[in-house]
């Protein structure tokens, strides 16, 4: 019994082999993840933000909607 | 829909999802952060297509998911990165063991072909189902299913399984297989 193999799926891998793959691939993706938002993608979207509502210097997002259509 | 505060955070807080998606897909830290930052340019600059309640994070996987696309095709007899840079995004440093087998994981996920490699990421990592990962990639989900099975197939054979040389590694795969010399 302790010499069976794991079963093979259709694609002939085996099962333990499989849950590793999936391992590694999270733990490289969420290595990535963890780091969060860098600061550079914080000021993109704030600077595009403002600028949106029609005028950079503008930092009001009330005149923002008013202007778009007339309400939120 | 406007680009309202609540949209606007919920873009910002799948950056570090697109972060991912892109490192994974282009294994390249720097090419990566400017396909994020294309990304989230386009999509402010398309809001207006955004559907209220869609799913947020699949329609900005495809967004990223098309800039990669053509700009792998301008970009495909470039070198690739040789020089371990995807490794340098990485804040812990794992220890050595770990680091090794990240590499050759890493190595073995650049062998897949682009449709495969995208599909298990999409799947296996970021968490779409097979229905979203297909939307995304613009195929049936059938599709999606058989290449998430042939890269898990690969994967296997690359870096779990004797005559991995079917598959076409190059000299480094083949040294870390071997354990090195």
């Amino acid at each position: 019994m302790k010499d069976a193999k794991p079963p093979a799926n259709k694609g002939g891998l085996n099962a333990e082999i499989q849950s590793r793959i999936g391992h590694q691939l999270r733990a490289m993706y969420d290595d990535v993840v963890r780091q969060g938002v860098p600061d550079r993608f914080a000021d993109l979207i704030r600077k595009l933000d403002a600028s949106e509502a029609g005028d950079p210097q503008m930092n009001s997002a009330g005149d923002f909607n008013a202007k778009k259509d007339g309400r939120d | 829909m406007p680009l309202t505060d609540s949209l606007r955070d919920d873009i910002l807080a799948s950056v570090p999802n697109l972060r991912a998606f892109a490192i994974s897909l282009s294994g390249n830290g720097d090419r990566a952060d400017d396909l994020v930052q294309e990304t989230l340019l386009r999509a402010l600059a398309n809001i207006d297509s955004f559907q209220p309640g869609s799913n947020l994070p699949a329609w900005l996987f495809t967004i990223l998911r098309n800039l990669f696309r053509s700009d792998y095709r301008k970009r495909r007899r470039e070198v690739e990165d040789a020089d371990g840079s995807y490794a340098k995004t990485l804040k812990s440093q794992p220890s050595q063991n770990a680091h090794l087998e990240f590499e050759e994981f890493r190595a073995a996920l650049e062998k897949l072909p682009q449709d495969q490699r995208e599909a298990l990421i999409l799947v296996g990592a970021s968490g779409f189902s097979y229905e979203d990962a297909a939307a995304i990639c613009g195929c049936a989900v059938g599709t999606i299913k058989s290449r998430v099975n042939r890269a898990r197939s690969k994967l296997s054979a690359l870096l779990y399984v004797d005559g991995a040389e079917d598959f076409g590694p190059d000299d480094t795969i083949r040294a870390v297989i071997g354990g090195g010399r």
